[in-house]
């Protein structure tokens, strides 16, 4: 499969001679993205594959900074968007990239869909969000962990405790008390995905089930994506 | 569109060297000297972000797209804080570089001119804009006359059109320039011949902000007898 980009891309770029595979994990926390990215990363390794991990606020460039501006009261979501895209972009180019110029097979711990998804839950104009995301490669495969949002915020609280502000909505505040606010958040985002996916194609996951059977799932979907590409001897 | 707003947005732009600086602090000397409502911006300085375009020129991070978008996240973050509220409120706001900026750089850099516009197409559209025009040779002449320490991103190094940053200064600021002159036609800029003295330069201007707005509306209140 040749890789392409989902507009014009990135300036001097040549997408086609990319080699790797880009596989995007997509879902809520607690819909199990992480162990799932782990237990792929494992059975990826194991038959020899080299593997590089990327995803939000991982970026060399303005992971520290977003991070503080987050904790700010005057970011907007606007500002924070355009922040969260320049995270993006910075590893798009300086990871991405290079590990699929090398044959990685690059794991995307969530992508530029949940940035969209987030930004069109706070009101920001679809398209213009859209198109600055077509500096992205468009992935081989993209999974969305679908979870009830109710099981979302059981699993939240055994790990946590407490949920998340931002996975909350709490900064869009729809609701007085922060569970109901998660789960009309939670609900919202999900509708958005299920609406992104006439844009964007993603497979939908059932993530309700135990990880060992979610993971069965995902290899079988993943095994012959990768089978294009030759593992090491 | 600033459309319904009461506010009032003058930009100026210009190259390095034009003397966009000292015309825009002029500006903000003689209006808030004259009691009016002005709140002056400058580009790159919104304090949410302004510490990673630092960083990201320091060490040398930055490709042609994450540039455009951290600048797009500072002027963001200044639009929405400052820019928009003043607007709303009545304010002459004051910009030293505004979008135009932005539009001739990354254009400069490669980056896609329609996805750079769909980036900051949330900005109001300003109600003046002065190009301070000086011949090329005149902006690098006062730039570079005294060999002062350029940086890396500011003479285009990271295009590698020459290794003598003072060179690539001089190529850089060249396309610079003409893109500034293709979007001069295009968003209509007022052109100020900005190769003479400042005082008369700033004469011009004022001149031409005194007849395009009724200033008197921009009066704090209890400076009006």
């Amino acid at each position: 499969m040749i890789k392409q980009f989902y507009g014009k891309g990135i300036p001097h770029l040549d997408a086609t001679r990319l080699k790797g595979k880009l596989i995007v994990i997509e879902g809520s926390d607690g819909s199990g993205r992480s162990t799932q990215i782990s237990m792929l990363r494992n059975w990826l390794e194991q038959q020899g594959y080299a593997t590089v991990e990327i995803g939000i606020k991982r970026s060399r460039l303005v992971a520290v900074e977003l991070e503080i501006a987050r904790q700010s009261t005057t970011l907007s979501p606007m500002t924070m968007t355009l922040y969260y895209a320049c995270d993006f972009a910075d590893q798009l180019e300086h990871v991405i990239i290079p590990s699929l110029r090398a044959n990685f097979i690059v794991l995307a711990d969530r992508y530029i869909y949940t940035l969209i998804a987030r930004a069109i839950t706070r009101h920001l104009n679809k398209q213009w969000i859209s198109r600055i995301f077509d500096i992205a490669l468009i992935p081989d495969a993209v999974f969305y962990l679908s979870v009830e949002p109710e099981v979302l915020a059981e699993r939240t609280f055994r790990k946590n405790d407490t949920l998340n502000y931002w996975e909350s909505g709490m900064d869009v505040r729809r609701e007085v008390d922060m569970y109901r606010s998660f789960i009309t958040y939670q609900r919202k985002l999900q509708r958005v995905f299920k609406d992104l996916q006439l844009d964007y194609e993603f497979v939908m996951i059932d993530g309700n089930r135990t990880p060992q059977i979610v993971h069965e799932e995902l290899v079988n979907r993943i095994q012959p994506i990768i089978e294009q590409s030759a593992p090491a001897e | 569109m600033p459309s319904g707003m009461p506010g009032k947005l003058i930009v100026v732009e210009g190259l390095d060297g034009s003397g966009k600086s000292t015309q825009a602090h002029l500006l903000r000397h003689w209006l808030e000297m004259g009691g009016y409502r002005v709140y002056f911006t400058e580009w790159n300085s919104s304090p949410l972000v302004k510490n990673v375009t630092k960083r990201g020129k320091k060490e040398q991070l930055l490709t042609p797209t994450t540039f455009s978008i951290i600048h797009a996240t500072d002027f963001a973050d200044r639009f929405e804080r400052q820019i928009l509220p003043m607007l709303h409120a009545g304010y002459i706001v004051l910009a030293d570089r505004y979008i135009f900026t932005a539009f001739a750089r990354d254009a400069v850099r490669g980056v896609d001119r329609d996805w750079v516009r769909n980036l900051y197409n949330f900005a109001s559209k300003p109600d003046l804009v002065f190009f301070l025009n000086v011949p090329l040779e005149i902006a690098l002449g006062r730039l570079l006359d005294g060999r002062p320490k350029l940086k890396y991103y500011e003479a285009g190094m990271d295009m590698g059109y020459d290794t003598d940053i003072y060179q690539s200064f001089r190529i850089f600021q060249g396309h610079v320039y003409e893109e500034y002159i293709k979007m001069a036609k295009e968003f209509g800029f007022t052109v100020v011949d900005a190769s003479d003295s400042p005082e008369k330069e700033q004469k011009v201007v004022r001149a031409i902000i005194q007849k395009r707005f009724d200033l008197s509306k921009y009066k704090y209140e209890w400076n009006v007898p």
